[in-house]
């Protein structure tokens, strides 16, 4: 594949400039041969809480008869960890398995951090559903992760307030709009909701589920649409929302958040399937009162959704052992022990789409336990998550994101132009990094 | 001394509105003594925020006034002994191996160094002296990931040494040490101890040792400070986290992936713990400075 051989090219470009002794090292070594002779010992960094709980099944029953024990080194999650990865990556000392949300995929593979294990895990493809899949291999025949969970986005609101407030659940944006502004009139001290930029994942969900397609390669060119038509759109809507003051445009996550959302000032939240556990900490007050409901539609009748975060394991391409660490990484999240246990200790929704209605997913979350069809919802929703599309350079376009959305938000002004920057950032940075970009 | 102070008075005067020498004089203390006051309010505002969020309970963090005290200190203190089988302890003894043991090593390396620097001549002294210079102009920073290259390949990553071997060579304390050693060791004092016979390193260890002791403490305190603080380094270098800092501990219990809320309660206990061994050292270690107005050897 053409976009494969430009990925070759650009990662030797790489290994040329670090002196490449680190990484003719990891392509020497390993390889199929000695799967089983002999103990092997594998390091895996993950940031899920109570990881090392759920590999302790592993290293005490699959993983003892094959003889791999996995030890989980934990960090903290976000584009820090990528950074390390790398770093260690450059050292030739990253660990046998990492855990890496898809948007940062294309970049470890870029950098030639993650290893090829389609032999290994491809018939674990039937476990998932088809877009979240892709985004493991990235449009090539390779396969360089496994998905362990998703993030497909929802609208949550306040029940009780919608009743006292007379406000019906909106089946499309334009409904959400009339909403926001219903809401206003009735109680011109409450919001909706707020448009936040402080989490760019919010953003990139909501233009995936418009449609836009941020990174597509054709050739070995790679084409940047983060000011595509949808993702445009997306933009009017909410910068539309928050000049005219609908809705709130203080930024998510602080303090004054939490308290909005504890108080009932802010009456509904555009989030993901694991809104419950932030619920829980951010809002302990409001537990029970609040119901999940599918993301409004940009056209009536239609079934779409976005992700916004979620993540897989891959194995990298300094292991010695890629064999059993990618055994290892298709046990952890097909199994149905291994995900019953990740779902009870790290709280996560999984990617495989069996374990969504089963084990830990038969009843809904303790603060939703006032909406019992909680899990089958959200499983029938994770369905309609619409493909993605990311490239090398996410954390790039996200940081313009913040900056760019951040200010336009703050002083209500045009979100197209911040759009237009966050484009123009992220087509520069592909050029300075050596890949050809279609204008 | 005197007549100067008096010309400059003076000379305010001349020049000045006001109308009697009293007033100048006030509004001279006012200004910096509110200056001052508002400083220390800035910065420990946020010292009090930390103590008192660390007494609330989650339920109470965000939504009780900000400055009212909560009923939670008991119950955060519980749940972040309980957190992963007290893991946080664990971080605290590394804190206290890094930054107690790397400011101590440290503040030994600037002692010599500085002490030669200040009283020996010998051929590139200067030269030295002018590269440790540019390393204390230079933000530690930047070197976290050359150092982890050059630590990957003596295979050290991921150890305790890892951490504690870049933090041994201060440029600021070797400064700071030179700068010291030259003002508070006499060089009559070291030739006094050569006449009697002494070997240098027993005039190092005997004569110069104590009277450059307030200038090392300050060493150690900067030194034990940063390592304290340092997050970068042990960032890039360490993957166990049970060789890990406090500072990065705390890290990991914010950054828990999107699924999961960020343990506010926890991290702010844990900030608030960790301040704690600072205020001491300081307040142990800062009848050491008072030595600085007694010592002397000589009388010029």
């Amino acid at each position: 594949m053409p976009y494969t051989k430009r990925r070759r090219l650009v990662s030797s470009a790489v290994a040329v400039a670090l002196g490449a002794t680190a990484l003719a090292a990891c392509g020497s070594s390993s390889d199929d041969d000695g799967a089983a002779s002999g103990p092997v010992m594998l390091t895996y960094w993950s940031w899920a809480p109570g990881m090392d709980k759920v590999v302790d099944l592993w290293n005490k029953g699959p993983g003892k008869e094959q003889q791999i024990t996995v030890t989980v080194k934990k960090q903290a999650s976000g584009d820090t960890l990528v950074t390390k990865i790398l770093t260690a990556h450059k050292a030739g000392k990253a660990p046998d398995l990492v855990q890496a949300e898809y948007q940062a995929l294309p970049t470890l593979v870029s950098n030639d951090a993650l290893a090829d294990i389609s032999g290994e895990v491809g018939d674990a493809k039937k476990e998932f559903a088809d877009g979240v899949w892709q985004q493991t291999t990235l449009g090539t025949d390779a396969v360089y992760a496994v998905p362990q969970d998703i993030g497909p986005m929802m609208f949550f609101y306040r029940e009780d307030l919608f009743e006292k407030y007379k406000l019906t659940v909106p089946t499309t944006w334009d409904e959400f709009a009339d909403t926001a502004r219903k809401l206003k009139k009735a109680a011109p001290g409450k919001d909706l909701t707020t448009f936040s930029a402080n989490d760019s994942g919010l953003f990139a969900g909501l233009a995936q589920q418009a449609g836009a397609q941020w990174w597509t390669t054709s050739g070995d060119t790679w084409k940047v649409g983060i000011n595509d038509a949808a993702t445009k759109k997306v933009a009017e809507f909410w910068g539309g929302l928050v000049e005219e003051g609908a809705i709130d445009n203080q930024p998510m996550y602080t303090p004054a958040w939490n308290k909005a959302l504890d108080t009932g000032q802010q009456i509904a939240w555009v989030s993901a399937v694991w809104a419950p556990g932030t619920l829980t900490t951010a809002a302990p007050a409001t537990k029970g009162k609040w119901a999940m409901a599918p993301l409004p539609q940009w056209t009536k009748g239609e079934n779409r959704t976005g992700s916004w975060g979620g993540s897989s394991t891959a194995v990298t391409t300094d292991s010695t052992h890629k064999d059993a660490a990618a055994t290892f990484a298709a046990w952890l999240n097909t199994d149905a022990r291994a995900l019953n246990a990740l779902a009870k200790e790290s709280g996560i929704y999984p990617a495989s789409t069996a374990a969504q209605t089963s084990g830990a997913f038969a009843a809904p979350p303790e603060f939703f336990a006032n909406q019992p069809d909680f899990c089958t919802k959200a499983a029938e929703i994770a369905e309609t998550t619409a493909p993605s599309a990311w490239g090398p350079n996410v954390n790039v376009a996200y940081t313009t994101f913040k900056n760019a959305f951040g200010a336009a938000a703050k002083n209500k002004s045009d979100f197209t132009a911040a759009l237009d920057a966050m484009q123009e950032d992220t087509v520069a940075d592909l050029k300075k990094q050596g890949f050809g970009v279609a204008e | 001394m005197s007549s100067l102070t008096l010309d400059r008075a003076a000379a305010t005067d001349a020049t000045g509105s006001g109308p009697g020498p009293g007033r100048p004089r006030r509004r001279i203390a006012l200004i910096p003594t509110v200056t001052l006051l508002l400083g220390a309010v800035y910065c420990l505002l946020p010292v009090m925020w930390v103590v008192i969020a660390s007494t609330k309970s989650g339920r109470e963090l965000f939504s009780t006034f900000t400055f009212w005290p909560g009923t939670g200190f008991a119950e955060n203190l519980t749940d972040l002994n309980s957190y992963r089988e007290g893991v946080y302890w664990q971080w605290m003894a590394n804190s206290a191996v890094y930054a107690g043991l790397g400011a101590l090593l440290s503040t030994c390396v600037s002692a010599v160094s500085g002490y030669a620097l200040a009283t020996y001549r010998f051929r590139g002294r200067e030269t030295v002296f002018h590269i440790l210079l540019a390393g204390v102009l230079m933000p530690p920073v930047i070197l976290a990931i050359p150092q982890y290259l050059l630590m990957a390949e003596a295979d050290l990553t991921d150890s305790y040494l890892s951490v504690l071997l870049p933090q041994i060579l201060s440029p600021y304390g070797v400064y700071l040490a030179r700068i010291y050693a030259a003002a508070a060791v006499p060089s009559d004092v070291v030739e006094a101890g050569r006449m009697d016979g002494a070997g240098e390193w027993r005039i190092f260890t005997r004569v110069a040792l104590p009277m450059m002791l307030p200038g090392l403490v300050t060493v150690f305190l900067f030194q034990f400070v940063a390592v304290w603080n340092n997050f970068l380094l042990p960032f890039v270098m360490l993957s166990d986290d049970e060789r890990f800092p406090i500072t990065l501990g705390l890290y990991t219990l914010l950054e828990q992936g999107s699924s999961q809320p960020a343990l506010y309660t926890l991290v702010i206990t844990g900030a608030f713990l960790a301040v704690v061994p600072l205020v001491a050292l300081f307040l142990v270690v800062q009848r050491f400075w008072s030595l600085d107005l007694l010592s002397g050897a000589v009388k010029s």
